[in-house]
C-alpha cells in the first residue's frame, strides 16, 4: 500500500472531534463493521449554519482521519455549502489518500450527507437521499445511494452466510 | 525514538556475523559457482559449505537442499513441480491436499495449478487453527499426488500436526510437502522426523539476508523444475547461484541451529509476559490460535469495538512496529483467511493485531508495549461508535439493576 500522507499521519495521532453530541440536531451513521469502516457524524446547527461536529469511527487509519477532516471542514459552513463538500475534497485536504484507502472518503461524504439528512427531516422536509432539499434528482440519488449501500451489505451477507455453513457443517 | 520491532515474522534484522560471512562474495570473491577458475571454485566451495549449513539444521543430506530466491519460490517449485507430473498417460490431471490457512504463497499457487486443470482440497481447520486429522484422508482420491500442509501459521503461530498428515499420506503413497519459513529457528524442523517429502524455508525469517531461501527434496522425489536454463542446483533449479544470499542463509542457518533452545525459551518467555499483560490490562481481548501448540513467538490478539489497522497506526506512532489481520492493511479489503477459517466473524477479524517477538527484544520492551497498547486501545475505542453503544447498554442495565 502507497504510505499514508504526513497529514493524514497527523489526524491518526490527533484525531479532532472525537465523541457524540448530546441532543445533535442531526446524526448520520454508514458502513458496517463486517467491512470493517463504520462512522456516525453528529451535527450541532444554528439557523443553517453547522455550529459542531463530532465523530465516531470504526475504522482503519484512513477512515479516522477522513473523519477527523471532515468535522473540521462543516464547522461553521453553512447547509448548502456543507452539501457541496465532496468524498474528493476531503481526501484533497488530506493531502491526498493512497487509491484502496478512497472508499473511506466516500464513506465520510455519505455520513455527512446522512448527517444533513436527518437534520433536514427533524425540521419537516423531506430531503433527497444527498441531503438537498429540493434535489432535482431524487431518482438517480437514490439509485446511487442504493448501489453504493448494496456493495457495503454484499460483504455482510457473504459473511452471514459464511458464518450459517460453519454453523450447518 | 527508540523502536520496539515485533514483526519478526514479516522479516527479521540481518544478524551482524551473517553480514561478516557475506561480504567478502560482495567484495573480491565475485566468482559465478559454475565457473572453472580459482574464483569460479571459490564461489563454489562456498555454495556448498552453505548447503551443508543448511542440510544440518534440517537433518537432511547436502544433495537435498535446492537453493531458491525465497519461500515463495520454493512452495512454487513443490506444488508445481509435483503437479506437472502428475499427469498420467491418460492425461489424467493430479489433485493437491492443502490447508484453508496456508501462506498465499502455497494456497494461490493451488488455486492456480486447480485453474490449470487440476484439482485442490483445502482441509478445515479448528477454532485453534489445527487441522483436522479425521478429514485428512477422507480427502484423498486416486489422483492425490501431493499433500501440502504449513508446519507452523505465519499469522496466528499455531503449529499443524505434520508428521501425522505425513503418516497417513504415507500409507496411501502420497509425497507430502511442508512450508516450514515460519517455523525454522523457532521450533526444531528435522525432514526425518517430521517424515516429509518437500520442505519450504526462507533465509529472511531466520536472521539472514533477503532474496534467498530452500527447497528440501527428498532423494527420490521427483519434481519438474519450475526454472530452465543452466544446469545449475543439480538441474533442479536454473540460474546463477546467489552466492553472497546463499552463503548469509547457511551462516544464519548455523546460527539458528546454536541458539534454537536458548532463543525459544526466550522468545516464550517474553510472549508469555506480553500475552498476560496484554489480558490484564485490556478487557474485551481474545487470543487467536492454539495456545500452546504455537510457535514460542507468536502472538495474535483480537481487540473488540476496534479496527486493526487503526491500532496499527497508533502503535507505529509510538515506535511499536506490529501487523494486523485487519482487511484494510492488505489492499483487498478482505479480513485475514486465516482469522475467517478460525471462526472468526469479519468484525473480530479486523479488530486483530499480531506480535512476532524476535531473539533481541527484552523485557523492557514488553513492559512499554503493554503500556502502549492499554493506552492505545483506549484511545482508539473512545471513537469507536461500537464501544459507545456496548457502554451505553452497559449502563442502562447497571442502571435498571440499580
Amino acid at each position: 500500500m502507497q504510505p499514508y500522507s504526513e497529514r493524514v499521519m497527523d489526524h491518526i495521532r490527533n484525531p479532532r472531534n472525537i465523541g457524540e453530541i448530546e441532543n445533535a440536531d442531526g446524526v448520520g451513521e454508514v458502513g458496517n463493521p463486517v467491512c470493517g469502516d463504520m462512522m456516525r457524524l453528529y451535527i450541532k446547527v444554528d439557523g443553517d449554519r453547522i455550529v459542531d461536529a463530532k465523530f465516531q469511527t470504526f475504522g482503519c487509519g484512513a477512515a479516522i482521519a477522513v473523519s477527523s477532516m471532515l468535522t473540521e471542514l462543516v464547522i461553521g459552513k453553512t447547509i448548502d455549502e456543507a452539501l457541496r463538500i465532496s468524498n474528493r475534497a476531503v481526501a484533497e485536504a488530506l493531502d491526498g489518500l493512497p487509491p484502496v484507502k478512497m472508499h473511506c472518503s466516500a464513506l465520510g461524504e455519505d455520513a455527512l450527507r446522512a448527517a444533513i439528512r436527518d437534520h433536514l427531516s427533524k425540521k419537516g422536509f423531506q430531503p433527497c437521499v444527498c441531503g438537498e432539499v429540493d434535489c432535482p434528482h431524487r431518482h438517480e440519488c437514490e439509485e446511487r445511494a442504493q448501489a453504493r449501500d448494496h456493495a457495503r451489505q454484499t460483504e455482510a451477507a457473504r459473511e452471514a452466510a459464511q458464518a450459517a455453513a460453519r454453523e450447518s457443517g | 525514538m527508540n523502536r520496539i520491532y515485533l514483526d519478526h515474522n514479516a522479516t527479521t534484522p540481518v544478524d551482524p556475523a551473517v553480514l561478516e560471512a557475506m561480504l567478502p562474495y560482495l567484495r573480491d570473491a565475485y566468482g559465478n559457482a559454475s565457473s572453472v577458475h580459482e574464483l569460479g571454485r571459490a564461489a563454489r566451495e562456498a555454495v556448498e559449505k552453505a548447503r551443508a549449513q543448511v542440510a544440518r539444521l534440517l537433518g537432511a543430506e547436502p544433495r537435498e537442499i535446492v537453493f531458491t530466491s525465497g519461500g515463495t519460490e520454493a512452495d512454487n517449485q513443490a506444488i508445481r513441480g509435483v503437479l506437472e507430473l502428475a499427469r498420467t498417460p491418460e492425461g489424467r490431471p493430479g489433485h493437491v491436499v492443502t490447508s484453508a490457512i496456508e501462506h498465499p504463497a502455497v494456497l494461490n499457487t493451488c488455486q492456480y495449478v486447480a485453474k490449470r486443470g487440476h484439482a485442490a482440497t483445502y482441509l478445515a481447520v479448528d477454532t485453534t487453527g489445527r487441522v483436522k486429522l479425521a478429514e485428512v484422508a477422507p480427502a484423498f482420491t486416486p489422483e492425490t499426488v501431493l499433500v501440502s500442509v504449513m508446519l507452523a501459521n505465519n499469522e496466528i503461530g499455531t503449529l499443524q500436526p505434520v508428521r501425522e498428515v505425513a503418516r497417513l499420506a504415507h500409507e496411501k503413497g502420497i509425497p507430502v510437502h511442508t512450508d516450514a519459513v515460519q517455523a525454522l529457528g523457532r521450533v526444531p524442523v528435522d525432514v526425518d522426523d517430521l517424515g516429509v517429502d518437500l520442505l519450504t524455508i526462507s533465509s529472511h525469517k531466520i536472521y539472514g539476508p533477503k532474496g534467498t531461501g530452500a527447497l528440501y527434496v527428498r532423494r527420490g522425489t521427483r519434481i519438474a523444475p519450475l526454472l530452465h536454463g543452466g544446469h545449475h542446483e543439480n538441474r533442479r533449479r536454473a540460474g546463477t547461484e546467489n552466492v553472497p544470499g546463499i552463503v548469509g542463509f547457511g551462516r544464519a542457518c548455523e546460527l539458528a541451529g546454536e541458539r534454537l533452545a536458548e532463543v525459544a525459551a526466550h522468545e516464550a518467555r517474553l510472549r508469555d509476559r506480553l500475552q498476560q499483560g496484554i489480558l490484564a490490562r485490556v478487557p474485551h481481548v481474545q487470543v487467536n490460535g492454539h495456545l500452546t501448540e504455537r510457535l514460542p513467538n507468536t502472538l495474535n490478539v483480537g481487540f473488540m469495538f476496534v479496527e486493526g489497522e487503526g491500532l496499527l497506526m497508533n502503535l507505529d506512532l509510538e515506535g511499536i512496529a506490529v501487523s494486523t489481520g485487519s482487511a484494510c492493511s492488505s489492499g483487498d479489503l478482505k479480513p485475514s483467511h486465516v482469522l475467517l477459517a478460525l471462526g472468526l466473524d469479519h468484525a473480530a477479524a479486523h479488530g486483530t493485531l499480531r506480535f512476532s517477538l524476535g531473539r533481541s527484544n527484552t523485557e523492557v520492551e514488553i513492559d512499554a508495549t503493554i503500556d502502549a497498547v492499554a493506552r492505545v486501545v483506549e484511545r482508539v475505542r473512545a471513537m469507536s461508535p461500537m464501544y459507545h453503544d456496548f457502554r451505553k447498554q452497559q449502563q442502562a442495565e447497571a442502571a435498571s439493576h440499580a
